[in-house]
Parts: structure tokens; sequence; C-alpha cells
């Protein structure tokens, strides 16, 4: 965990790409991540896209209750916990996605009748959000040092009223578009592991935003990779 | 000898008959279930629904009642949907609170009917003083599709939900049943409305899916969606004009 990194426990990196002015089309906001900030949870991290800031600490593979325990693999259990008030029906669907999306890639065949436990705050609500929780749980898992077969990425798209497609919504352009889509996509093939839509639109709509996503998660995934070199270069 | 083996190895089980391009209640990979639509069984009710897709059955009411509007919305009113999945539907279910399962429907239910814009809020407004509010209960089984009856509410759209399940990474069978679902790497729902518009693209995870195959899913549910609308239309037509 900590052991062998003198230096300070956090490690930060930054993103200066694609941080001009956002016209309509491929730009994502400015993001940044920071790993190992706390200290009580195996692996922690916190995602920062533009304004939108999620922290997530993961416990695993640890003790597992007989009840939820699967015999052939790892159990794994999501905490969403929202900004403000009490977690409600939107947070429990957002977590049975944000599971399903982290069974698919966690290897858990390799720590059968054990629980890892993600639990993810919302810090600030800036737009964006359910793909600001994914890559916040991705970095986190990788810090935890749970085997994954993939890592993945969550990006939005949002539609407006003349079908342009923004990447990274703000929460204003959220509110304003007419549809908004997530989707969470896999680093080996991009393919499609999750999809939440929200709004009307067309088939041909999908195919683009899906194709505008798997260009965006490239430099998503450059920016972990780069992140993670960063981290590791140190000691 | 069979059922020995299903017990023992379900998932082998299985892909025997998948590797036969066919499945054990002896569907084609793209062949739904026997669908059957029942309207105005329960008489309390302002308007209800029954469906049944093969031995899953959904059992729908709505009730319309009087309410004050959100303050921020005051020419509005407003639908709440609630699924409850009891015990009765299957044991997986164990009496108590709404499990996870039922919160996710519920929510689910929440989008789709947001998203499709089925009914405007503002026709549900008599006065921006007083608004009635329309509550829907789901009892047994889990199912994957929505139905609407007219009944002096504006129906605007008419969605139409299309199950899949992904096997394996590559394999995509249609509306899968709760074994299936079980042995599944990944589940995938469409709702479409009938100008070929997606409401919703649920997929809560599971093995990835390419652009292709998505493409697929899509003529598949297009062609569903028509066979569903006829049946919809031929119970509109049947139902006695009160």
């Amino acid at each position: 965990m900590e052991v062998g990194m003198h230096t300070d426990s956090k490690s930060r990196a930054e993103t200066g790409a694609e941080s001009g002015p956002r016209g309509p089309g491929c730009s994502l906001r400015h993001f940044a991540c920071e790993q190992n900030l706390l200290s009580r949870p195996d692996g922690s991290a916190s995602f920062m896209q533009g304004d939108t800031s999620v922290l997530v600490g993961v416990y695993g593979p640890a003790e597992v209750k007989v009840s939820k325990e699967i015999f052939n693999k790892a159990t794994l259990e999501v905490i969403l916990r929202p900004k403000i008030g009490l977690p409600g029906v939107a947070e429990k669907s957002r977590e049975q996605l944000i599971r399903n999306t982290c069974e698919a890639v966690v290897l858990g065949a390799l720590h059968p009748r054990t629980s890892i436990t993600v639990v993810l705050q919302v810090i600030s609500d800036a737009g964006s959000l359910l793909a600001c929780c994914l890559n916040a749980a991705c970095m986190a898992l990788v810090d935890a040092g749970v085997p994954m077969r993939a890592l993945f990425c969550g990006v939005t798209c949002a539609l407006d009223a003349d079908g342009t497609l923004v990447l990274d919504p703000t929460a204003k352009q959220e509110k304003e578009a007419r549809a908004v889509l997530t989707f969470a996509l896999d680093s080996v093939e991009r393919k499609l592991l999750m999809s939440t839509t929200k709004g009307l639109y067309s088939d041909a709509e999908l195919q683009q935003c899906l194709a505008a996503a798997q260009t965006a998660s490239q430099h998503v995934f450059r920016f972990y990779r780069e992140s993670l070199q960063r981290r590791y270069s140190k000691s | 000898m069979a059922a020995g083996f299903k017990t023992v190895e379900p998932l082998e089980y299985y892909r025997r008959f998948l590797k036969e391009n066919c499945r054990p209640d002896g569907r084609e990979l793209g062949e739904f279930r026997t669908t059957t639509v029942n309207i105005g069984s329960i008489s309390t009710a302002d308007g209800s629904a029954l469906v049944k897709l093969g031995n899953t059955t959904v059992i729908c009411g709505v009730k319309a009642e009087f309410a004050a509007p959100p303050t921020d919305a005051p020419d509005k009113g407003y639908v709440v949907p609630n699924v409850d999945l009891p015990p009765l539907c299957s044991s997986k279910f164990r009496s108590g609170p709404p499990g996870e399962e039922a919160q996710v429907a519920s929510q689910f239910i929440a989008d789709v009917i947001e998203n499709s814009q089925i009914i405007q809020k503002e026709d549900l407004c008599i006065s921006p003083g007083k608004l009635p509010e329309v509550t829907i209960n789901e009892e047994t089984a889990l199912a994957e599709v929505n139905l609407k009856k007219k009944n002096y509410l504006n129906i605007r759209t008419h969605p139409v939900a299309t199950s899949f399940a992904v096997f394996d990474d590559t394999l995509l069978i249609v509306d899968p049943t709760g074994e299936e679902e079980h042995l599944a790497t990944g589940t995938l729902t469409i709702v479409m409305d009938e100008e070929g518009k997606l409401c919703c693209l649920h997929k809560p995870g599971g093995s990835g899916l390419t652009g292709a195959k998505l493409q697929d899913c899509m003529s598949r549910a297009v062609t569903r969606h028509k066979e569903v609308k006829k049946l919809m239309d031929e119970v509109i037509k049947s139902m006695k004009p009160k």
C-alpha cells in the first residue's frame, strides 16, 4: 500500500490536454486524479473532471458475510453517497450500474468467497457525474491492486436540440440537452460495457455518440497511463 | 440424466443447446415468447393492464389523485411509479422493504416514462393550484414490456421494450428467461417508440458489445415494436367505449 513511497503518500497527476475552448466536438474538460489519499481503505482515488469531483475508497479482497458469499468468485459491493441528503432510489440504480461494470472487469475468480467493497462519495457535481464516478472507481481499484482484466472509463455525451454532440457536458449543458448518454468502455477493445441514457434520440445519433465516446476514451486511458507512470516512476 | 447434468453444470448444459442454435424451451435464438395483453382487470383502479410474456406476468394499476404541484413546476403534474416484487413472484425475493432490484426497476420505469414523454405533465394540470398525481403499482414477476392504456389521458407515444442477453461475450439471445438471465454474462434492454427513436438503452454492465452487435439489436427492437404495437391496437379496439 504505502510501503516504499517515502515522498508524499499522495500522487497527483493532471492533464493539460484538451483544455482549450470547448467548441462543439470532441473536447473533454480538464482531468485531475489523486491516488492513495485515504489511509484506511486498501485503495483510494479522487477524480476530477472540470468541477465534478468524486472520492472513492476500495476495501478488498476482505471477509464477506456468509449470506452474501459466492463460492467461486468475489462479491462486489458498491455504495454511492450523494453530496447532500440520504441515498435514495436513484443512487441504488447508479450503484447497480457501477457494480455490474466493475464485475465485468474485475477477476473475481482469483479471490473466491471474499468481498470487494467500493465506496464512492460525491464531492461536487457539475455535470457528467456517472462518468466521473466510473473513472474514479477504476483508479481506486488499480490503487488497491485488485486484479482486473481491463481498465474501464466513463464518457458522457449530450445531444442538444439541433443534434450537436457535446462530450463531457457541464450541468447546464445537461439540463438544456435533448438527450444525455453515458457509456462505460473497456480499454482492450473499446467495447461497450455499460450504457444508460436519458431523453429521446435516434439510432444514427446513438452510433455517432458511441463513436465519439470511443475516441474520447483514448484520451482518458492515456491519462490513466501517464498518471500511473508518474506515480510509480517516483519510487 | 439430463436433469442431473442440468443441476450440476447448468452453463455447460445451456451451451450444448446454444451450439445447435436453439434453447431448452425450444425457441430459436431470436424468438420471443408468447405475449398476452389484458386490460381493465382491476375495477377499483382508474386503469389497469396485465401482460404475460411466457411465464413472466406483470400487473399494473394506475390511479389518479388530486395533489398539490411541486413548487418548482406549478403547472405540471407528476407520475409516481412503484415496482413491487413480492415473494409471491419468485423465491429470490423476501418480504420487507423493497430490495435493490425493485428499487432499480422503479427508477427504470420512472426514467422511461420521463424520457419517452408518454404523457405531458402539463396535461395532468387542472389548475395551477391543485394537480392530480398518478401512481402506478406493479406486482408479481419481472417483465420488460410496458403498457399504457388510453383513458382520457393523452398518450403521445407507445414505447416498447425488448430485452437481450449476452452469452460468453459473443452470442446474443432475445427475451431471456430467468434461468438464462442468471447464466448470461450481460443483459441489455432497449426501449423504442414508434418513430424508431430510442427512449432508453439500458445496459447495466456485463460483457462488452461492439457497435455492429448493437445495430443488430436495434433492428430486432424495431420489429418487436411493430408486433407489440399491433397487439396493443387490437386490445384497445376491443375495449368497450365508456
